[in-house]
């Protein structure tokens, strides 16, 4: 990991975007969470012992995407240039550090991602109710019948089984590259191109809640009930988004995700459970 | 300066209205559900954050206490028990029982009467306060209703014919500065960390005077901070941005405005790998038309962005409706940031005239 280059973008008075790429890169969006971390720790850090006044004190909230990384600011308590500076600093020994992780090659790569961090404790990471991870989850899915109305095309598409393609689909560990379009929504990278399958063309006006799909290259699985245009292939019956729950979201930016294959009868004991891990 | 100490009226019983009819779009809205963006949640809240919070002021709430946002044509309420309200934002022909009432003012409805808010006439939202706030369980730290997750407000959803709003007590009404869903200090302003001290000796009905009052109307003029994704247009795209007349096109709500008019052209395609969007981001796809981000935008997109509606504007492009025409101006971010400051001036203005009021009673 050589390249050194970021920049910095501007959105509005209140916005410092921090990209570090304009392409869908593991590495890209590993620096991108990484400095969501450690901007993060270092802006609680100092709220909580320094107060304010301090160069971080005017950070309100992060975004991570797939390659950049937003900083939303209160243009009254802190500059934007005061905050490059302190970003700047930041990223330089991040790059420090990742490189001299990567001399001792330490890295196991399974689909191009690196190994979760383990994080000690609930850490005060976006917000206070949803920690962070990096953690990898097994996410149980239903493939095939009323569940995935499209496995079949997916099949026909790639010319693989049925059988196949749910295996590959759940060999795989994904990343959560970024989340958004709903609440609680991955984009999940790292799917393995022999399953890849063309959106629908005309999308359905309504998708149940833990549909999981293929959108291209792409998977992932809806959150809660939706339009939508990707292929369904699956049902999970874990909650991905519950708002009255202490943590309302199931995955959190830079998780890793694997699925496996169930039953109906799983299916449901889960359902009935109350959807939990 | 002192508060008077003694109460001109003792603490109400709770409002309560009956809907009896919804209008076209009534919503439970607050400042937002901010620190979520993380995770696919829009922030939300309120469209015109300006006319909300003065609002909110004329009944001596916080700025951020819950209201009702309503689009185009109110609702009609039904005093099942009396208090104190005020109505804000759009103008609209507004009566109680019939009785002319004034917009910008905070009035009492006795029980029994109704209150009937008509089609707005100049803008396109009108605010309804109720002192203490509409009392609806917050979800995610705020009470706003998110009508794409379905949560918050009266079930995730808009008022209907039938529906009982509840006032709350000014002491449930937590600022969202107060939520730990958010670090410490309001997003984006300073009207949202200093609070009005709550008038203990409210008596109203105050009106806020002429000079103080917003005003919308076409044309709607934006000042634009260029980017994020500036460098991505030929210079002859930012040039038709600054120099053309749009149009606000009917596919215009409380995730986005699209605007119609000359094209604005790309260097080359017109996608990019997702990022952020903030809220008065300026998306261009593909058709070269430009779609303003608002409250209920999503958090991530993957078009180009060209510039972004200052914070001090934003509230402007909230009051524009269908067919209103839309002109933006690019300026450099010292002007936005001392537009932004002129607006903290201004509530704090509000505040003292209100303040002001309590000690003369």
């Amino acid at each position: 990991m050589s390249n050194r280059e970021f920049r910095f973008l501007r959105m509005g008075e209140s916005c410092i975007v921090v990209e570090f790429g304009t392409s869908i890169d593991p590495e890209v969006n590993e620096r991108v969470h990484r400095l969501a971390r450690i901007l993060w720790e270092a802006r609680s850090v100092q709220n909580v012992h320094v107060g304010e006044g301090t160069e971080l004190a005017g950070v309100q909230e992060l975004v991570p995407t797939y390659r950049s990384l937003a900083v939303y600011f209160d243009p009254l308590k802190v500059q934007r240039k005061t905050l490059e500076e302190r970003i700047t600093t930041l990223i330089h020994e991040l790059v420090r550090e990742i490189e001299g992780a990567e001399t001792e090659k330490t890295r196991k790569d399974t689909c191009g991602i690196l190994p979760p961090q383990d994080t000690q404790g609930p850490l005060r990471y976006y917000n206070s109710r949803a920690v962070p991870s990096r953690k990898k989850v097994i996410i149980p899915v239903c493939y095939g019948g009323e569940y995935g109305p499209d496995l079949e095309f997916v099949s026909q598409y790639t010319g693989l089984s049925e059988e196949e393609v749910v295996k590959i689909h759940t060999a795989c560990t994904y990343r959560v590259y970024m989340l958004g379009f709903l609440p609680g929504f991955p984009y999940l990278g790292g799917m393995d191109e022999r399953i890849a399958a063309p959106r629908l063309e005309t999308p359905r006006t309504r998708i149940p809640a833990g549909s999981v799909g293929i959108a291209g290259s792409q998977t992932g699985f809806y959150p809660m009930e939706s339009p939508g245009g990707w292929r369904i292939i699956g049902r999970t019956p874990i909650k991905a988004f519950d708002p009255f729950s202490d943590n309302p979201f199931l995955l959190a930016p830079g998780d890793l995700v694997q699925f496996r294959a169930i039953g109906q009868e799983e299916y449901q004991k889960i359902e009935e459970s109350g959807g939990r891990l | 300066m002192i508060l008077p100490t003694h109460r001109t009226a003792k603490q109400p019983d709770r409002i309560k209205l009956r809907v009896l009819d919804p209008g076209i779009l009534t919503t439970v809205q607050d400042l937002g559900r901010w620190g979520y963006q993380a995770f696919g949640v829009s922030p939300g809240g309120v469209m015109d954050e300006y006319a909300a919070q003065l609002t909110n002021l004329l009944v001596g709430n916080p700025v951020s206490a819950a209201l009702l946002e309503i689009t185009l044509k109110g609702p009609t309420l039904r005093f099942e028990q009396g208090g104190w309200i005020a109505l804000g934002g759009a103008v609209c022909g507004a009566t109680l029982d019939g009785k002319p009432v004034p917009n910008w003012s905070a009035f009492y409805g006795e029980p029994g009467s109704t209150l009937e808010i008509g089609f707005v006439r100049e803008g396109c939202r009108a605010y309804l306060a109720c002192r203490g706030g509409f009392d609806v369980t917050p979800v995610m730290g705020s009470r706003s209703t998110y009508l794409r997750a379905k949560i918050g407000g009266i079930q995730g959803r808009a008022l209907q014919e039938g529906d009982l709003l509840q006032g709350g007590l000014l002491e449930d009404q937590k600022g969202i500065e107060d939520s730990d869903a958010l670090p410490a200090g309001g997003m984006l302003s300073g009207g949202r960390t200093a609070e009005l001290h709550t008038p203990i000796g409210f008596s109203g009905p105050f009106t806020l005077p002429p000079s103080l009052v917003p005003r919308y109307g076409s044309p709607i003029l934006l000042r634009v901070l260029p980017g994020p994704q500036e460098d991505l247009f030929e210079p002859e795209g930012l040039e038709t941005l600054f120099t053309s007349r749009y149009i606000i096109s009917h596919e215009a709500d409380r995730m986005g405005y699209r605007l119609e008019g000359p094209k604005i052209k790309h260097k080359g395609k017109a996608d990019i790998v997702s990022d952020a969007l903030a809220r008065g981001a300026i998306q261009v796809p593909g058709h070269g038309m430009p779609i303003v981000m608002m409250a209920d935008h999503q958090t991530t997109g993957g078009y180009p962005k060209v510039g972004t509606v200052i914070l001090a504007d934003q509230y402007l492009l909230a009051q524009g409706k269908p067919g209103d025409e839309v002109r933006f101006f690019p300026v450099t971010e010292e002007e936005a940031l001392t537009a932004w400051r002129e607006r903290q001036y201004r509530m704090a203005l509000v505040r003292a005239y209100i303040r002001s009021l309590l000690t003369a009673i």
